[in-house]
């Protein structure tokens, strides 16, 4: 994955609770074995509203988007989080995420910045009311930052997710180096584990 | 020194932490941060999630470390009717070839469409006895919760963690807090184990559950049959748990014994002998615990859009204002229009147009046995779609020779063969736009079953008697 140290940009305020993951991208786009071309899956039922908040030209170029708590429930797909970062997205700022679309991110260098429902509240408030709002989120300093609102909030992250998304590393390759021990743990597993063979 | 009391999920998650040698622990800092390595005992593989896994294999030239701990089968895109055929869907087809494909290249065993032991990939682990108490298991499919059932902890992960399992066997992991779902006394007459995972949704919520691993215990999960665990456990992502799990029992070894991957003989012994420690320690303390009593446990339907939005079957539909919290007030008016419900409605006013009995939550064989008791004797209203999918090659082929198929036929239900089906309608078994459903499966969520569709998450019993209606009802409607 790329390396993330700032995103600093203006916010889609998509003011709903509960977006799951079968309406950031619907199944029909899960048939892909590719792992591109998913932006155009990008909440696709609700962006035929041409009022969805999405499709406002106030909006276009923006890089953060801010919801309502729960996002990115239901489903493992991994789509999701393709769908949000091949459209432009590159955080998103919630009250509460859903576990594994959280854990996804971590994946793939898209920064979820939870924060408490006040300030969500807040923030959603003060972006409808001022689309060219810009806001920071600092990935090194775990910091979100609305210089116009005088917001500056810590938030966190896990320490070793953190380091990946700074220098760009994907972890596969971390574990592959624990190689040695894996063989070891393997070697003490009891024998009558099954085999799928 | 004594050693601290630890939950039954800890003991398993303990047993499978990597230790970190000194020397590569220089170079992975993960140990530093409370990320464990776990190592990943089975891993279940379909078309969906795995294609950019096996491409991200390929790009960096990495083998898969143990496809003797990795099973595959075919379940997501497949058609219902005429599995003898090839996939009428061209880009579906495409992803379960690329599957084919990919297993073949890495040498890991693929259950095809047709193959006996073909079928929803969580109904099909335990099964064929892959599933067994104590393990890790993971699959990129959210639902990987049902094997908790057998107090393995087993978990959903997306495709970046399917690789990384792929190559390495492991993952690395956050603890997780532990939690407990206690419920007490016994079930209500006619109530199954779906409506215990919708009685628990309607206490939590979608999120009561984030960060922690759950164990559900207590009388009314002790009394379930192993089938009944897994509709229980399958839905535990529902409410945001990272896992749920329940201690292994008599019920667990019986279920288990004979299955075709299962230990045999003196390894059996040993197995059983291990499997019994798995229980949580006298004196813990959960970091979490929600107390229930089987009597809420009554018969349940979901109203809305979200599994949380659930209620009683004998309950009317709440209004917005029934919310202190405008977010949810919002959630609720927004879930009525799409859903096209009434404030203050009767349940059992709902009018459905299709029924789907299957999904990895309820298409075992006790399923199908129960639904079949119910539409015995009976007749679907004109008019009402049907689909009854068997979880797997193996239920339909035991439902045939119980004579639960002409059950079916006999009183109107369309009999179909195994799959995923309309829980997430990526086969052509989806509803149309502004169609109802009364479903069996694990989500309502907007357009789930097909764009504009609204669904009804309701256990088999309630499904079958919804059919025979044509309106929201439960077999006592029937009578």
């Amino acid at each position: 994955m790329e390396a993330v140290r700032i995103v600093q940009g203006r916010v889609v305020p998509l003011e709903r609770n509960d977006v799951d993951t079968d309406q950031i991208i619907p199944s029909d786009w899960l048939k892909q074995v590719e792992r591109t071309g998913f932006e155009k899956g990008l909440f696709s039922e609700w962006r035929d509203d041409p009022d969805f908040v999405m499709n406002k030209e106030e909006h276009a170029g923006a890089k953060i988007l801010l919801a309502g708590p729960n996002f990115g429930t239901g489903s493992s797909r991994e789509h999701a989080v393709w769908a949000i970062m091949q459209y432009g997205f590159e955080a998103v700022i919630s009250p509460r995420f859903g576990p594994i679309f959280a854990n996804n991110s971590t994946k793939n260098g898209l920064v979820c910045v939870q924060v408490d429902q006040e300030l969500g509240d807040q923030l959603m408030a003060a972006v409808q009311a001022d689309p060219q709002l810009e806001f920071v989120v600092d990935v090194e300093k775990l910091r979100l930052e609305v210089p116009a609102l005088a917001v500056d909030v810590a938030f966190a992250m896990d320490a070793q997710v953190q380091h990946r998304f700074l220098e760009g590393l994907d972890d596969i390759g971390l574990t592959m180096q624990q190689g040695d021990d894996i063989s070891a743990f393997e070697a003490t597993r009891p024998g009558y584990m099954p085999a799928s063979n | 020194m004594t050693q601290q009391p630890r939950t039954l999920s800890q003991k398993v998650w303990d047993n499978h932490v990597v230790p970190t040698s000194n020397e590569s622990a220089s170079s992975n800092d993960a140990a530093d941060n409370g990320a464990a390595l776990l190592y990943i005992d089975l891993h279940l593989v379909h078309e969906v999630t795995s294609p950019q896994a096996f491409e991200g294999l390929r790009i960096s030239g990495r083998t898969v470390r143990r496809p003797d701990l990795t099973v595959a089968t075919e379940d997501h895109n497949v058609p219902t009717e005429n599995q003898h055929l090839p996939i009428p869907d061209e880009i579906g087809r495409k992803q379960v070839d690329t599957l084919r494909a990919n297993t073949k290249e890495f040498g890991i065993t693929n259950y095809p469409m047709g193959h006996e032991s073909q079928g929803i990939v969580h109904v099909i682990g335990p099964e064929l006895g892959l599933t067994l108490p104590g393990m890790t298991v993971v699959c990129g499919d959210s639902h990987t919760s049902t094997h908790g059932a057998f107090g393995a902890i087993a978990f959903g992960i997306g495709t970046s963690e399917v690789e990384h399992v792929l190559a390495t066997q492991t993952l690395p992991q956050l603890a997780q807090e532990t939690m407990a779902i206690t419920i007490n006394g016994e079930l209500p007459e006619g109530s199954t184990a779906k409506d215990v995972v919708l009685a628990v949704l309607a206490r939590t919520g979608t999120s009561g559950g984030i960060g922690a691993i759950a164990e559900y215990r207590g009388s009314v999960i002790e009394n379930l049959s192993m089938e009944g665990r897994m509709t229980v456990c399958n839905m535990s992502i529902e409410w945001g748990a990272k896992a749920g799990l329940i201690a292994p029992d008599e019920i667990t070894f019986d279920y288990l014994k004979g299955r075709p991957h299962a230990p045999q003989g003196e390894a059996w012994d040993e197995a059983v002998t291990a499997w019994r420690e798995l229980k949580t320690d006298e004196g813990v303390i959960f970091d979490r615990e929600i107390i229930m009593d089987g009597s809420e446990c009554v018969p349940h339907i979901t109203w809305g859009t979200n599994p949380g939005q659930v209620a009683p079957i004998d309950s009317t539909i709440p209004y917005p204002a029934d919310y202190d919290d405008t977010g949810e007030a919002d959630a609720c008016s927004r879930a009525l229009e799409y859903m096209d419900l009434t404030p203050g409605m009767a349940m059992r006013d709902i009018n459905i147009d299709t029924v789907f009995i299957g999904s990895c939550t309820n298409s075992r064989i006790e399923d199908l046995r129960a639904a079949a008791a119910v539409a015995k004797g009976h007749k679907v209203k004109d008019g009402i779609r049907t689909l009854v999918v068997p979880g797997s090659g193996m239920v339909q082929k035991q439902a045939i020779a119980e004579g639960l198929d002409k059950i079916f036929i006999e009183a109107g239900f369309d009999w179909r063969e195994p799959g995923c089906s309309m829980c997430l309608a990526m086969n052509p078994d989806k509803l149309a736009p502004g169609e109802r459903s009364a479903s069996t499966s694990n989500r309502n969520f907007e357009g789930r079953q097909g764009r504009g569709g609204r669904t009804h998450l309701v256990s088999p019993q309630v499904a079958a008697a919804t059919a025979i209606l044509g309106h929201v009802a439960t077999p006592e409607d029937l009578s």
